[in-house]
């Protein structure tokens, strides 16, 4: 193992990117070399970030290649940063969207292109850094500051309605995320310094963490999102531009879940069981209530967008069933998501460049013109739907296994959203791609270009990949997952043993 | 010598004297070269107050600990930096009108003024001090007597800051009364020794507390605030946003921590109450502002709530906190009227929030810089508004204040939407007229100092952190 800071470089590689950008980009050829700055950095961060997966050991299930740097040594705040089988992938995660993005805006973001691949950078450290913090506060500070990025991106880049959607987007967060704040300071008050790791070994008394894991969930519910404070993201994803909604619901909204399993759960078990009850409920709302207003809509990626809150309603569902198999469907699930609804905004995007509309009932028989276009988008369909073979199939089976442990009827009305998904995401398809090509305008349009066909092959290889052989995520994500279920409620500490027992058998036989 | 701690004061109230003669023979002309001489000097002032041993000076009547270094520290980088920005506008060509040659030394008496009630270690120097900035203040509102909003600003200021010294007075002589001391020192002893069970020294605490809570501009003794922002010249309003702000939240810690801290449960309830209502009142009240002067008054009464939060901790920690948060608040207020300076069209002085729209493509350095200082006026990490609100926020929490210190954050979301609302003007409007370009160098000069001590807090907390610890410290040991 080497003794390379890699996470410091990962988190702030991006970073020095923007600034460059912001310093160096002058005269004619500002926009290009924005443009290839942004792609150089993001793709050299991807690489490390590949390196960092490679030094990682599967096998230990708590933190590794951790860094600390002094900070606020007065609180014992201190930088630090580490990942585990959890965080890694969601690194990984963030640093494969990255340059997918960039490429994304390459032509279709045409205005203050310096500005935008700045923020775009800026974005990506706060989100690495985000999944790398094992300090509250860092972890906090990125958290919070990827609202900066992401609010200028949508109201600076977005469509017409943008600087509604902005102001939502940010105040919405915000407000959740301040009591999260007093929640920190709180346990820093208590544990008496800032570490993740202190504070997972800390028995916080059952009382304050009723209070400290509301004071969260008010923070991630937001982030996930769950109904009903949802109703941010369809407007935040309609007004951002494509890369802004690929980052948004690739990454962002990966956030909430990964707050949920990095705080939640370790640090209030008692608190979490409490809940789950409440938490099933709103799932399950979650899942029927926005997969039926998904079916309503009329607009794609509003349509993408419900989709999105529907799937983040197996995540909580998944990581509230505090088994190992709800709790690896969970992140699954969201590693599936982060990757399959970004490739179905990409596949938006490529028809909006096109045409600047992102109604349904504009389009119709694409596959006549764009064959290409329509099998790639037919794989992120099926992908979303979880068709067995491909990535969402793996996660959504894993939270309903998991989901069935804890509680039959829960898994059953959860069961129900997967015929939903089926459905509107099956008449989107149909609605987009098949039929007769009626609208005149789109007789001429093309197919994917060669920079649109170098997007969207990772992500299919990608897909197709945690579809046929997940155990290469899998066999990371389970320590991680059984060391944070370690603490788990006491309520259900008697049941836990045998439930781990029926997990292992079943991944066996998943294998 | 016995006065050796306060030299400082004195060279800066002898090169006062001296100006005012300069500046009666020169007339109006000599303004900018005095106001660069103002700044020059409480630098100069400073330093050597560094050099000076710490200790009580004039029996007792003043002191001078690290209290007072920080907050004169703060005082003269707020007053210098302002005296410099208002001397941009005796640029020629400049279309609002000379500037006075009285204004750089009324700056000059008025910093004085704030360095002696920071220093004061009796109930006397206190109200000496604190008048000697209020009169100057007075002045400085209505010094455009031509301009009918400047003269009524200064004569409400001057109506309500009189009521308000009335009042500290009066709270002043009932602690004497029943302390039967003036002297810092002594009134400690003394309401130690018989903590909470004097209902007159109770009664004295709350005059005192609401005299200082109208010099600080906290809600509900905030009402001059907007007005006076509004009325006074633009420079002038930034002096009194920066230095008086520090001084005197400097000097509220002083008295409530020092002589008065036996009383600590009786008065921490009281600064509770300002603060919740400040940072409410600063977040609902500037909401819908259409001026920017006006919005940032409402601002600063959100902040200054935001700090007592830290003094209602009653602690050591809360001091500190309060400190740091006054030092951040300094420069991020700096910055903001850096900007608001700069904002003319056509040679005037415009102060319309509209008026900012597309200054992203037309002021692209300027918009970016006071972007930075309004997200971190909104509290957003990872720029140092946060910090401090993070300082103030553990002081609370630590001594149980969580429903304050929920209300703070909430009332700061609320706020945030003020800010970032600037900024989508900025950002998200197009240009319709743009401003006159670019911004004079003194003013970008403050604005790039202030924005890059906002921006680089979260790497180097360095001297603002720890020399605001060892001035908490200092003042809870005695």
């Amino acid at each position: 193992m080497s003794g390379a800071p890699l996470l410091t470089l990962i988190t702030f590689g991006p970073l020095v990117g923007a600034l460059m950008i912001m310093l160096f980009a002058r005269g004619d050829e500002k926009a290009s070399n924005a443009r290839w700055v942004a792609l150089w950095a993001s793709s050299f961060v991807f690489l490390v970030s590949l390196l960092v997966w490679a030094q990682f050991d599967p096998t230990n299930p708590g933190f590794q290649m951790k860094e600390t740097y002094e900070w606020f040594p007065e609180f014992n705040i201190a930088f630090r940063l580490g990942v585990d089988g959890i965080s890694i992938y969601f690194i990984l995660l963030s640093t494969f969207l990255t340059p997918i993005c960039i490429l994304a805006s390459w032509t279709s973001v045409d205005k203050r292109v310096s500005e935008y691949m700045a923020a775009f950078l800026a974005l990506e450290t706060f989100m690495v850094g985000m999944f790398c913090a094992l300090d509250m506060i860092a972890f906090y500070v990125f958290f919070e500051g990827v609202l900066i990025p992401m609010f200028l991106i949508i109201g600076v880049w977005g469509g017409a309605r943008r600087i509604y959607a902005s102001f939502k987007f940010f105040l919405y967060t915000l407000l959740g995320s301040v009591l999260m704040l007093v929640a920190i300071i709180a346990m820093i008050v208590q544990v008496g310094g800032s570490s993740i790791e202190e504070a997972m070994l800390f028995d916080f008394d059952p009382e304050l963490q009723i209070w400290l894991w509301l004071a969260f969930f008010a923070s991630f519910s937001v982030k996930m999102p769950m109904w009903p404070v949802h109703t941010w993201l369809p407007d935040a994803h309609v007004e951002a531009p494509t890369a802004g909604s690929v980052i948004l619901a690739g990454v962002l909204l990966k956030m909430g879940g990964y707050g949920f399993l990095r705080f939640s759960l370790p640090m209030f078990p008692d608190a979490s069981a409490y809940f789950s009850d409440m938490v099933y409920a709103l799932s399950i709302v979650a899942i029927v209530y926005t997969s039926l207003v998904a079916l309503a809509q009329e607009d794609m990626k509003k349509l993408i967008a419900y989709s999105s809150v529907a799937h983040m309603g197996y995540v909580t569902l998944g990581i509230f069933t505090g088994n190992a198999q709800g709790v690896e469907g969970a992140v699954f699930q969201m590693l599936s998501h982060g990757i399959v609804s970004a490739a179905l905004f990409l596949c938006v995007g490529v028809v909006y460049d096109r045409m600047h509309t992102r109604e349904i009932s504009r389009y119709g028989g694409l596959v006549h013109r764009m064959p290409k276009y329509a099998a790639v988008m037919m794989i992120f369909t099926m992908a979303s739907v979880g068709l067995p073979g491909t990535s969402g199939f793996i996660g959504e089976f894993l939270v309903l296994a998991g989901a069935f442990l804890a509680n039959t009827w829960v898994a059953a009305l959860a069961a129900t959203g997967l015929i939903l998904g089926a459905a509107y995401m099956l008449m989107l398809y149909r609605r987009v791609i098949f039929g007769k090509l009626e609208h005149d305008d789109l007789k001429s349009i093309s197919d994917l270009t060669w920079r649109e066909a170098a997007i969207f092959t990772p992500l299919v290889i990608l897909v197709l990949w945690m579809g046929i052989y997940p155990a290469s995520f899998l066999d990371g994500i389970q320590p991680a997952v059984a060391e944070v279920l370690s603490r788990a409620p006491v309520s259900t500490a008697s049941s836990l043993q045998d439930i781990g027992d029926q997990a292992r058998s079943l991944l066996a036989s998943l294998r | 010598m016995a006065a050796m701690p306060l030299l400082p004061e004195i060279l800066l109230a002898c090169a006062g004297l001296i100006f005012l003669m300069i500046g009666v023979f020169m007339g109006d002309r000599s303004a900018k070269p005095l106001a660069y001489a103002v700044a020059a000097t409480l630098v100069a002032v400073f330093l050597i107050g560094l050099m000076m041993p710490a200790g009580p000076a004039f029996g007792g009547l003043f002191i001078s600990d690290k209290l007072a270094t920080f907050a004169k520290a703060l005082i003269v980088v707020g007053a210098a930096a302002t005296a410099v920005m208002a001397a941009a506008r005796a640029t020629p060509g400049d279309g609002s009108g000379a500037v006075r040659f009285e204004q750089p030394v009324l700056m000059l008496f008025a910093a004085l003024g704030m360095m002696l009630m920071v220093s004061a270690n009796d109930l006397i120097s206190l109200y000496m001090g604190l008048e000697l900035q209020s009169l100057s203040l007075y002045v400085l509102a209505a010094i455009r007597r031509d301009s009918l909003r400047a003269t009524e600003a200064g004569l409400k200021y001057f109506v309500l800051g009189a009521l308000s010294s009335g009042m500290l007075l009066y709270g002043c002589s009932l602690i004497y009364g029943y302390t039967g001391y003036t002297g810092f020192d002594m009134i400690a002893e003394q309401v130690l020794a018989a903590p909470d069970t004097n209902i007159g020294l109770i009664v004295g605490l709350v005059f005192l507390i609401a005299g200082l809570a109208f010099k600080v501009s906290a809600a509900p003794f905030h009402m001059w605030t907007p007005d006076v922002y509004e009325g006074a010249d633009t420079p002038i309003t930034a002096f009194f946003a920066a230095a008086p702000k520090a001084a005197a939240l400097a000097l509220f810690a002083r008295v409530m921590a020092d002589p008065l801290l036996g009383a600590a449960e009786s008065w921490s309830q009281v600064v509770a109450m300002l603060a919740g209502i400040s940072v409410v009142v600063g977040a609902f009240g500037a909401l819908a502002q259409r001026n920017i002067k006006r919005l940032l008054a409402y601002s600063s009464i959100g902040h200054v709530g935001f700090a007592l939060i830290g003094l209602a901790a009653a602690s050591e920690i809360g001091v500190r906190g309060l400190l740091i948060y006054t030092a951040i608040y300094l420069f991020m207020n700096l910055a903001a009227f850096a900007c608001v300076l700069a904002m003319r069209r056509d040679g005037d002085a415009v102060e319309n929030i509209d008026d900012l729209a597309g200054a992203s493509r037309t002021h692209p350095a300027m918009a970016l810089a006071l972007a930075a200082i309004l997200f971190s006026m909104a509290g957003i990490p990872p720029l140092a508004g946060f910090f401090g609100k993070l300082y103030v926020l553990q002081a609370a929490v630590e001594a149980h204040l969580y429903i304050l210190a929920v209300v703070g954050v909430l009332a700061s979301v609320v706020s945030c939407f003020y800010y970032i609302r600037l900024i989508k003007v900025m950002y998200f409007d197009e240009a319709s007229d743009p401003l006159d370009g670019p911004m004079p160098r003194d003013l970008g000069m403050v604005l790039g100092v202030a924005t890059i001590v906002i921006l680089l807090f979260i790497v180097l907390p360095g001297p603002i952190v720890s020399e605001a610890t060892a001035a908490a410290q200092q003042l809870f040991q005695n």
